[in-house]
């Protein structure tokens, strides 16, 4: 199957790859994994007082696609309010990427990371 | 053959997880033999087309009884429940963290000290965490407890992706 350039540009040059501390108070992590694939996906957020993402990271162990759909999503939420970026879609992440049919479970995978890492924060400060 | 009879049918097995590997192998041999196309190659066009139908859908039945993760699948399959869907479901956070931290290890692998010795340790112990699933998938599936059996059977495709890439991780390792 053949990958689209943006796929392929975030897959070699991935963005944003790493870890932070999950201790640390202002930071939400967001673990989530595909059963079909067997792909694995750490999201993290490092959170303002006033509630704006200041950083992400993620790692992914998966296919490319899933690898472009975390990366991607790390360098959009970067300066969006929590309430913003949990009203992202996986099909923005898929159009972006112009994944196929059948790679669109990996931008839900991206999408559902967010999501609990943002519930991961909120639940820490709550 | 009919093909509508399920795999364990098919092949004259008890239906049930732990299956006798040595009699799957000799029964699919035999009905292998029997079904073979070129046996079949002096026949009519429809009875050559069957012989090649029922030797795929017997190599199926072997590939899905074999494998330990796959035959759970099947189980499930046959008592009403798909796991082959995309769907994420609910996992365990901690299951998944420790998942990470395997990936993490064999992508680190290279770096050790002794990269045969971890690569080792890290294949036994995805092993020893996927005996132990399939021991909770028998006692739950005897249970009828499908939603647990479900939830084992999503752990056992993670460790099944796991268990592959320690495989091909030994395989390059080997090629040095």
């Amino acid at each position: 199957m053949a990958y689209s350039e943006q796929v392929i540009d975030h897959y070699e040059n991935p963005r944003n790859v790493g870890k932070m501390d999950d201790k640390d108070d202002h930071v939400g992590t967001g673990m989530v994994g595909a059963p079909a694939c067997g792909d694995v996906m750490r999201l993290q957020i490092r959170v303002s007082d006033e509630g704006v993402i200041e950083d992400a990271k993620f790692k992914t162990y998966g296919c490319g696609s899933a690898i472009a759909s975390s990366s991607l999503i790390t360098e959009w939420v970067k300066g969006m309010t929590l309430d913003q970026a949990s009203e992202l879609k996986n099909s923005q992440i898929a159009e972006e990427l112009a994944l196929p049919p059948v790679k669109i479970h990996c931008s839900v995978l991206a999408e559902d990371a967010i999501k609990a890492a943002i519930e991961d924060y909120r639940k820490k400060r709550s | 053959m009919d093909m509508s009879r399920n795999y364990f049918e098919l092949l004259g097995l008890e239906p049930g997880y732990d299956v006798d590997l040595a009699l799957l192998s000799e029964r699919y041999r035999a009905l292998q033999k029997e079904w073979h196309p070129d046996r079949f190659a002096h026949r009519s066009d429809r009875e050559r087309r069957m012989a090649v139908q029922y030797t795929a859908h017997l190599n199926e039945a072997l590939a899905t009884l074999k494998s330990p993760l796959r035959r759970a699948q099947y189980l499930l399959l046959l008592a009403g429940r798909d796991t082959h869907g995309e769907s994420s479901g609910q996992l365990d956070p901690m299951f998944l963290m420790e998942q990470m931290e395997l990936r993490e290890r064999l992508a680190e692998v290279g770096d050790a000290s002794d990269p045969d010795a971890e690569l080792d340790a890290l294949a036994e112990q995805a092993q020893a965490s996927m005996r132990t699933l399939q021991h909770e998938f028998v006692s739950l599936y005897a249970q009828s407890d499908l939603d647990a059996a479900e939830a084992v059977v999503r752990k056992m495709q993670f460790m099944t992706k796991l268990i592959s890439e320690i495989e091909a991780a030994e395989d390059r390792l080997a090629d040095y």
